[in-house]
């Protein structure tokens, strides 16, 4: 890996200010927790409402009249049915199809498509994507030129109407899940999109990084009396376990399929799309192992530990964490298709010592409507 | 409340020991926990089972890792804390006082001068003036 420096989102100072620690992730100085620790953030999030800095994604831009039908073919789900102002989750898949990136794709326009990536795969998903795009549809990285608040939780949607401009707070408040529309947010040109990676309700606000520390501020002071508070990456990673949302490079990349990961629903077989032949080789043998959530009891199962059953080791765990809300041990983890009924009794090795584990229904958060 | 209270003395491993004749309580820092972020989860040795000095005698796990709590002194485990293996938070919370982790009889109190006072383990996390900083 290169030593480069560090980059700083346009709301590094206002980390800074606030007390935050911050910690390298995917090339970015990003905080991981402020003072209020990890745990008041989660429960913070599902009470009332959080503010994430999320600038280290990466956002590509696709124009022209043939953007719709080339990103279809390169992304699993129905990019093609994308109305304007709606989003969509997918995958970038390779030819073996195995899994390059999850991503949404957002229709802002009839031929004007927001992609969001992951931080650390941004050069990665340029290179797969230029390479199978038609001339006619250029890709734009705006990744550097974009900042990304996003405010999460019970209260947040109330929290960012309350700051929406003259007619524009009734179109947020309409914007169903997975709507995507401009809006002016604390006097910043923003594209609300009723997304996230909590479990919960909430908006995420693109907007120029120039604009992002009035907006921070005005999100801040307009929340915290609501009981807002600004929540690092350290939350951001139980929440979205919590709900069982995979998070690339720890639950799924280039070594793991669409169907093992639980995400088949993601893929529509019935187009042509980069890895689709492969995918659908695998949905008729049925994948070989499945990603499930245990339950451990007595320590907490972590990214690599063993998944053991006899004293044998048959999978990996993935990704493990105390869930706050779940007030449990919990963990996504690779085990054989025979072992991933839900109640199946399996262990994970944490330090030397087998602790028990149980196969779970997922997710464990549900928010209630 | 002090981060180092002066009646305890301290372990370069962030333990602090506090002595009643034979008898002393062990349990982490306040540094300790501040460094390890929110304590959900807690290992410690059993009554009966013998520690030794500088070994690892148990385990605290935050959301992002586990750490080893290593023993400040060798002897037999009289008692470990019921209230911190169901409420780790109180790691955090009270570290010197309802965060004490377990009760060790000394097996040598001679190890008790290995252990740090409080104005060297301030000096060890960095705490005093002139020490250094940014």
């Amino acid at each position: 890996m290169s030593e480069a420096p560090l980059l700083r989102t346009a709301l590094h100072a206002e980390h800074v200010a606030l007390g935050a620690k911050l910690v390298p992730f995917a090339g970015w100085e990003m905080p991981i927790q402020y003072p209020a620790g990890i745990l008041a953030e989660h429960r913070a999030t599902r009470a009332a409402a959080g503010v994430f800095d999320l600038s280290h994604m990466g956002e590509l831009r696709f124009h022209g009249g043939d953007a719709l039908a080339a990103l279809d073919r390169l992304v699993s789900s129905d990019i093609a049915g994308l109305a304007v102002g709606r989003a969509r989750y997918g995958l970038l898949a390779n030819e073996r199809g195995t899994i390059v990136d999850d991503v949404i794709v957002y229709r802002l326009a009839p031929d004007d498509l927001l992609m969001v990536v992951n931080a650390s795969n941004v050069a990665k998903d340029r290179a797969h994507l230029a390479s199978r795009l038609p001339a006619t549809v250029p890709l734009a990285d705006e990744s550097l030129a974009t900042a990304l608040v996003a405010v999460q939780g019970p209260r947040a949607a109330a929290i960012v109407e309350g700051l929406a401009g003259d007619g524009t707070a009734a179109m947020l408040a309409a914007l169903p899940a997975f709507g995507v529309v401009r809006a002016r947010v604390a006097g910043s040109e923003v594209i609300a999109a009723r997304t996230g990676y909590t479990g919960e309700d909430g908006f995420e606000l693109f907007t120029a990084a120039a604009a992002a520390p009035p907006l921070w501020q005005a999100l801040l002071a307009a929340g915290v009396p609501m009981g807002l508070v600004p929540v690092g990456l350290g939350a951001r990673d139980t929440l979205r376990l919590e709900a069982r949302l995979a998070l690339y490079g720890n639950d799924i990349d280039e070594t793991t399929t669409p169907l093992e990961a639980g995400l088949g629903w993601t893929c529509k077989l019935d187009k042509d799309f980069c890895g689709r032949d492969a995918i659908a080789r695998e949905k008729e043998r049925g994948p070989a192992r499945r990603l499930v959530g245990l339950v451990v009891e007595g320590g907490i199962a972590r990214h690599g530990h063993a998944v053991t059953d006899g004293g044998v080791e048959v999978g990996r765990v993935t990704s493990g964490t105390y869930g706050p809300t779940v007030g449990a041990n919990i963990a996504l983890a690779y085990v054989p298709t025979a072992r991933a009924a839900i109640g199946t009794a399996l262990a994970v090795r944490i330090r030397e010592r087998d602790v028990p584990a149980r196969v779970v229904r997922t997710p464990w958060y549900r928010r209630t409507v | 409340m002090s981060t180092v209270p002066e009646e305890l003395r301290y372990s370069k491993e962030h333990e602090w020991v506090r002595v009643d004749g034979d008898v002393a309580v062990v349990g982490i820092t306040h540094f300790a926990q501040e460094q390890l972020g929110d304590v959900v989860y807690a290992e410690l040795p059993e009554r009966g089972a013998t520690v030794r000095q500088h070994a690892t005698m148990g385990v605290v796990e935050s959301v992002k890792a586990a750490s080893d709590v290593y023993a400040p002194v060798s002897g037999e485990v009289l008692e470990r804390n019921p209230k911190v293996i169901e409420r780790p938070e109180l790691v955090n919370q009270d570290p010197y006082g309802e965060g004490w982790m377990v009760r060790v009889r000394l097996a040598d109190r001679g190890e008790l001068q290995m252990l740090l006072a409080p104005a060297a383990y301030r000096e060890h996390i960095g705490l005093n003036a002139g020490t250094g900083g940014d």
